[in-house]
């Protein structure tokens, strides 16, 4: 019996003791989970870093944003990071407060709707959430209108998930002394809410609503990689919230040279090649190229909209509470 | 727990097994306490989320269970053919991971799904599946196979020459031998199905509608995730500790304890078999109610598997390493446990199932943290920390059956002499092969499905199958990881039914 108890034991360690060389160094990037996959940017920008830094670019993969701040958090001073990439500015002010970031020293132009000046975080893509639906189907064209529909949506759990906060950023920020009135309005269009993105797109895709929480960019996935052109996001008056995307080094790193020149590394067009139809975001800086075929599809919102970092820390918690007071009723 | 004449089991192995499920649920559980900012208790939110919690897992236990024993019953009585297929398959929805029992649900019982169209055909109003509704109905589907597999094994193991007595003397077997049974039986068994729900986190949300149906589970998520705060996480985790002890401490005073004999393990036969219909009309409607959404799932992932990309296999080979891994140790741990018994063993063995599996998580990191780089131990720790989750059905399954065997034969096995690790060997393991198979098929199945420790620890390489679906639907790709989610479902069911059979060798069940 204690044989049965040690030999899974030895059977894993084995497993996972992988062979690193200590010749090369390593630059460590720790990333949200679908950044890593096969199917996100990861791969495709460990090769293309590669080739100019004589360096071996190792990912740390870990849930989304917010569990990626966590897990930040839990490591404290002692983190093996060299890089974090992932965090939105809804988490930008938790993650100033750790106090592990140093600044970027990179000067890049940006292509984003609003002016950023942040001396720690640096973005890499951005997007705004948008309520995706079917074509051909009622569009409402404001949340208010939404509001007062018969629509039935799916959104995420602001507690869980962050386009789940962005939302509530958004309706915030639209509404700034009347949000707990249009989350009471919006009450009865709520299908469900999801711990997570993937769980409300997946039941937006299998006919559970009418839309779902998304981003504008959505449409461009079905339309590139499935030749579908039937899923469209609605533009709505009031503004559309967005999601900036950052990056910032680690102020502990072992690698400092190495982390600078990744984030150069990061505003240039070998890597905000790969964003758009990998990620589904938009680059933050738009490659030579343009952007590709089926983004001009996609609708621009006349207003951008977005909280510092600090406001929204500042209304995170309120905002929360009328969230959850409407829609408890 | 039966008082044994004789101590006559090796005692060490399980005084280990209980020390490594005390450093897994209540070690992690000081490690993120340890390490807690504390600032104010909970809130009024928090309280709203755990009298939600009770209720919701009060009443999807109990009706798992009243579901279950008509089924059970049936199941017991009858012989027909592909009933021990049927009796597998049964066990399918309980091992799902719940993204997938979700889309499958979803696909019956949903706007667009099979219900609402028949209803729309007849010109019925829809149904809604979101809702406390939707929820009890999912903890249900997830728990009734559970129920009907626990209290089963109750059945079998009454002897068959109790059936042969009654008979003989025209007595009722049901108020004579079932009732005691069932009263010795279904406590356990909703103790357990109450607790599983009580750490439901992903189908609640999902199906509850909003944040009425916030558990705490999610309470600790957020407290982890998005405040970290890890006080209150640590708080709410003691909560969940402390109900399951309320719930453990009211379910042990309700439990008898079989006191009528030993058997000589001969088939059961039954002289009492009234009202066939009855029995096969339970059988039935309890199978198109677990089988039509897993046909769902086939047959929206058969069209996935061809785009199934090369890495997926991959992780799917990865998984079926760490399942068989975490069967072969989470047995290994009940049966100890099962030997040494007692009623500290009894709740070192329900503790796993109070665990917030975020909060096992995270103090397994703060522990392992400062030693190693905590992704070259993703998958020992999967194994580990699966093997003491799935720890509580397998020592429900083999701590009753080697109760059983103490009960009935320890005073045999002393009188001949037996050393401690004979009698193990040539009393305790033949007779307990058909438990011992069930549990390590459970652990296996649960491993392979497992997406909570693994997303805490897995860096690039250590991608498990579970994790390939749910970076596949994180990329849009819902179709291929409806593909992937068939290639887990089947795989799950294979290791379940491996396992099962090889312990039910020729036993006739």
């Amino acid at each position: 019996m204690q044989k049965s108890i040690y030999l899974p034991l030895v059977a894993g360690f084995a497993l996972c003791a992988s062979g690193t060389s200590a010749q090369t160094p390593v630059l460590q990037v720790m990333t949200y989970d679908s950044f890593v996959s096969e199917w996100g940017p990861g791969p495709a920008i460990a090769a293309a870093f590669e080739q100019t830094c004589g360096c071996d670019l190792q990912f740390i993969g870990t849930g989304d944003g917010a569990a990626l701040l966590a897990r930040l958090q839990l490591e404290g001073p002692r983190t093996e990071a060299d890089i974090v990439l992932g965090l939105d500015t809804n988490l930008i002010a938790a993650a100033r407060e750790t106090g592990l970031f140093a600044p970027h020293r990179v000067t890049a132009d940006l292509d984003l709707p609003i002016t950023w000046d942040d001396p720690e975080f640096l973005p890499f893509d951005w997007g705004y959430f948008a309520f995706v639906g079917n074509a051909g189907a009622e569009a409402p064209i404001s949340l208010r209108a939404l509001a007062d529909s018969d629509i039935r949506i799916v959104i995420q759990d602001p507690r869980s998930s962050t386009p789940g906060l962005g939302l509530l950023m958004w309706v915030k920020t639209a509404y700034p002394d009347s949000a707990a009135e249009l989350w009471a309005d919006l009450a009865d269009n709520i299908v469900t809410v999801t711990p997570g993105w993937s769980e409300a797109y997946g039941l937006f895709l299998e006919g559970e609503a009418d839309a779902v929480l998304s981003y504008t960019t959505s449409p461009a996935y079905h339309l590139i990689a499935e030749e579908d052109d039937s899923k469209v996001a609605w533009a709505f008056d009031e503004g559309h919230y967005m999601q900036v995307e950052v990056a910032a080094k680690v102020a502990g790193t072992d690698q400092p040279e190495l982390a600078d020149q990744f984030l150069a590394f990061m505003v240039s067009d070998a890597f905000q090649s790969i964003i758009p139809e990998t990620n589904w975001m938009y680059p933050a800086v738009v490659p030579e190229g343009g952007l590709p075929a089926g983004f001009e599809t996609l609708i621009t919102p006349a207003t951008a909209l977005l909280l510092s970092p600090e406001e929204a820390a500042a209304i995170r918690d309120v905002a929360l509470d009328e969230w959850r007071n409407a829609l408890s009723q | 727990m039966a008082q044994r004449a004789v101590a006559i089991a090796p005692r060490w192995p399980g005084a280990a097994a209980a020390a490594l499920v005390l450093v897994l649920t209540i070690g992690t559980l000081a490690a993120v306490g340890w390490r807690a900012a504390w600032q104010g208790g909970l809130t009024p939110a928090d309280w709203a989320a755990v009298r939600f919690t009770v209720i919701q897992a009060l009443v999807s236990a109990g009706l798992s269970v009243l579901l279950a024993i008509p089924v059970a019953r049936a199941l017991a009585r009858r012989q027909f053919r592909g009933r021990a297929a049927l009796i597998t398959l049964m066990g399918a929805p309980f091992l799902l991971p719940v993204v997938v029992a979700v889309i499958g649900l979803l696909a019956v019982f949903g706007r667009a799904g099979m219900v609402n169209s028949a209803l729309a055909w007849l010109g019925l109003p829809a149904i809604s599946i979101f809702g406390f509704h939707g929820v009890v109905l999912a903890h249900v589907f997830f728990n009734v196979p559970l129920a009907i597999r626990l209290i089963l094994q109750g059945w079998l193991s009454i002897p068959a020459e109790r059936f042969r007595l009654a008979a003989s003397l025209n007595a009722p077997v049901g108020r004579l031998l079932e009732w005691p049974m069932l009263r010795a039986v279904v406590p356990g068994v909703f103790l357990v199905i109450f607790l599983i729900c009580l750490t439901s986190f992903a189908v609640a949300l999902t199906l509850g509608g909003g944040p009425r149906a916030t558990t705490v589970e999610l309470a600790i998520y957020q407290a982890l995730r998005f405040d970290f705060d890890l006080g209150r996480a640590a708080l709410l985790a003691c909560v969940q500790f402390g109900l399951c002890v309320v719930a453990a401490a009211i379910v042990w005073r309700m439990s008898l304890v079989d006191a009528m004999g030993a058997g000589l393990d001969r088939t059961v036969q039954r002289w009492d078999l009234r009202w066939p219909v009855l029995d096969y009309l339970m059988i039935g409607l309890v199978a198109v109610f677990l089988f039509t959404p897993l046909g769902m799932v086939v047959w929206r992932g058969v069209p996935g598997l061809a785009l199934l990309p090369a890495e997926v296999w991959a992780a799917a080979g990865r998984s079926v390493i760490v399942a068989v891994a975490s069967a072969l140790l989470c047995t290994s741990m009940a049966l100890a446990l099962a030997l040494r018994g007692g009623r500290m063993v009894a709740i070192t063995g329900v503790l796993p199932l109070a665990a917030s599996g975020l909060v096992v998580g995270t103090g397994a990191f703060l522990l392992v943290y400062p030693l190693i780089n905590p992704a070259r131990l993703a998958l020992p720790v999967t194994v580990l920390v699966n093997a003491v989750l799935a720890l509580p059905f397998a020592l429900r399954a083999i701590g009753q059956a080697v109760a059983g065997v103490e009960r009935d034969f320890a005073r045999l096995g002393a009188s001949l002499g037996l050393s401690r690790w004979g009698w193990v060997g040539i009393v305790v393991l033949p007779r307990i092969r058909r438990p011992l198979g069930f549990g390590a098929g459970l652990a296996a199945a649960l491993s392979m499905g497992d997406l909570g420790v693994i997303t805490l620890f897995a860096g690039e390489a250590q991608q498990t199958l579970p994790l390939a679906m749910y970076r596949l639907m994180g990329a849009y790709r819902m179709e291929a990881a409806a593909g992937a989610a068939l290639v887990l479902l089947a795989l799950s069911l294979a290791a379940f039914w491996i396992c099962d059979q090889g312990g039910r060798g020729n036993a006739d069940l």
